[in-house]
């Protein structure tokens, strides 16, 4: 743990000190990444109103900016009077927790079985990867239909759907990148002085991952949270009284001939999300590994 | 050649077996489906007749042979809702499925292919740096929204083409921009980098050496090169969409195969559901297959390898 957390350290000031030599941090995404976060952990504070606090007097009125519009509702409210600013602030609690624990489990189970089919080879490979092809063979949507219908709607449910889904994007990139870090000398000379298999999948293997996980983790949590959207928009994900920026489009696309903001404002905060997940991710892709480096 | 797709072939069915496997799985999560079928004031003999007449009384490894028996079969039970086979109630929505998932398909080719060609050609011109933007959007944008907003300024605002159903073909222009714009985003950088890729080949400079127009060169013999991993994604793309473009044909109240599964999981109507996974799946198994196929014609090398 304490070895973890230096590594880090010392991997944080090696990311900083390359930044100032290499230009284009992406600052913007990062903040907006740092709102949605800030939203998640103290939304209850910030928020100017409760998200679930019902004004029929206030009922459909536009953002502030418009005829009609008030600023004591910056970005409007829906036809039930509830504060559309203070509901995408609530709606992005449930998206990061679901995001944060879908993105560590399956990070956790795909880089344990990576791990394992690139390093054993032989049998325990053939069936990990037969697993992962039949699981890629399966289109994620579909499974989640099926998953819905059987288990009890909630975030618990939408988190295991992505998992089930999203584990063998790890166990892929993690068994191709375990072949050929295994015929390392680092590794050999580990086994040669009887460092034993725990402690070379610890110490010796995973830190040498770490780059590539953070890369697709980064990357995925944007994907993560269009998926939640979707299912929730459907109705399958989250449920209400609890907010989710899927359930406000949902809600919004009854009244999308009256009321344009609600279906327009929890789909910007969607896109924002997932845009600055991807140009972050995009970004430590090109500072840990220049030579994959898009050609742009 | 015969040895590869021998090999695909059988990855394929360990596959489709595989999703029969969750599928069985998923049903015994589901509870006891005698309590479904049965009226509330059934008797215990009711109960135990019903689950010998559906073998539920058998041991759990028979079971699973039977179901296996029956899907080979294609019958994946009754629909609780409609009383009809399920499998058969959505191979009768496949048409409309099958209709979108090509308007989609199309709209993203005919986007894609211009844009990715000229983006190449004029590297770092002001149509690559929009396609850029334009891709980054693509990535971030789910397609549902798009649709959303479609349905908002085209079919509400504008009044322009109709929102919802199925019928004429202006009724398809919406649901398939929606359903195209994820595609549009992947295929134009896709398409660029490997058009990139062809430009600096030898044959390419050869082609210019001997005098060849650099619309030929690019049009005729670049790009029919550079577009063999854009003939992947189609494929991939086209057995995604033919599974079901769920969220899209629920957001334009398309009568396919998605928006059927979507009501059958509110009804808990289990066969549909069941049926929807494993149609998606076979689709998308024997697309994947008929993409490893198709290089083999695409580039000959591969055939002789």
């Amino acid at each position: 743990m304490v070895e973890a957390l230096s590594y880090l350290s010392r991997f944080g000031i090696k990311v900083l000190h390359r930044n100032k030599v290499s230009s284009g941090f992406p600052y913007v995404a990062s903040l907006v990444l740092a709102l949605v976060v800030i939203s998640a952990l103290f939304g209850p504070w910030i928020a100017p109103y409760q998200a679930t606090s019902i004004s029929l007097a206030d009922a459909m009125t536009p953002p502030a900016w418009l005829d009609g519009g008030s600023a004591a509702h910056l970005l409007g409210t829906d036809n039930l009077g509830r504060d559309i600013l203070s509901r995408i602030i609530a709606g992005a609690r449930v998206s990061t927790v679901v995001a944060f624990y879908a993105i560590v489990l399956s990070g956790l189970i795909g880089t344990g079985l990576g791990m394992a089919a690139g390093y054993f080879g032989g049998i325990v490979d053939a069936v990990i990867s037969r697993i992962i092809d039949t699981q890629m063979a399966v289109p994620s949507i579909p499974l989640a239909m099926l998953f819905a219908a059987v288990l009890p709607p909630g975030e618990a449910m939408v988190i295991f759907i992505i998992v089930l889904s999203y584990w063998t994007w790890y166990a892929r990139i993690v068994r191709g990148e375990v072949l050929s870090l295994r015929e390392r000398d680092f590794i050999a000379l580990a086994k040669v002085a009887g460092v034993g298999t725990p402690t070379i999948f610890v110490r010796h293997l995973a830190p040498n991952l770490l780059n590539t996980l953070l890369v697709l983790a980064t990357l995925q949590f944007g994907s993560v949270i269009v998926f939640e959207a979707g299912l929730s928009f459907l109705g399958l994900g989250i449920q209400p009284p609890q907010v989710s920026w899927g359930g406000m489009l949902s809600d919004g696309r009854n009244f999308i001939e009256v009321a344009w903001w609600l279906i327009t404002m929890p789909g910007l905060a969607i896109m924002a999300a997932c845009l600055a997940s991807n140009l972050l991710g995009d970004w430590l892709r090109d500072t840990f590994d220049p030579l994959r480096r898009q050609v742009f | 050649m015969a040895r590869y797709i021998t090999k695909r072939a059988l990855q394929g069915l360990i596959a489709i077996f595989g999703a029969l496997l969750i599928v069985f799985v998923a049903q015994r999560l589901s509870g006891d489906p005698v309590a479904l079928m049965l009226p509330m004031d059934a008797s215990e003999a009711d109960f135990a007749a019903m689950r010998e007449a559906l073998g539920l009384d058998k041991p759990l490894l028979v079971q699973f042979a039977i179901f296996l028996g029956n899907a080979l079969t294609g019958d994946f039970g009754q629909s609780y809702q409609w009383n009809a086979p399920a499998m058969g109630l959505l191979i009768d929505r496949l048409p409309a499925t099958l209709e979108l998932a090509m308007a989609g398909l199309f709209f993203a080719v005919l986007l894609a292919v211009p844009l990715g060609v000229f983006s190449a050609v004029h590297r770092g011109g002001w149509v690559d740096r929009s396609a850029k933007i334009f891709a980054m959007l693509g990535q971030a944008v789910p397609g549902f929204w798009i649709g959303l907003l479609l349905i908002l300024f085209i079919a509400v605002e504008l009044q322009w083409l109709p929102a919802y159903g199925r019928g004429t073909p202006a009724h398809l222009v919406l649901p398939a921009i929606a359903l195209g714009w994820y595609p549009v985003a992947a295929m134009t950088r896709t398409l660029r980098s490997s058009m990139l890729d062809v430009l600096e080949s030898d044959y390419v400079r050869m082609e210019r050496a001997i005098g060849l127009p650099e619309r030929t060169i690019i049009w005729r013999y670049a790009l029919r090169n550079a577009a063999v991993p854009l003939v992947t994604m189609v494929g991939v793309y086209f057995a995604n969409m033919l599974g079901g473009a769920f969220v899209i044909e629920v957001v334009f109240a398309w009568p396919g195969v998605g928006r059927t599964v979507v009501d059958a999981v509110f009804a808990r109507d289990f066969p549909v559901v069941q049926a929807g996974v494993m149609l998606s799946a076979v689709v998308f198994v024997v697309m994947n297959l008929l993409v490893d196929l198709s290089y083999g014609f695409i580039d000959p090398r591969i055939r002789r390898g």
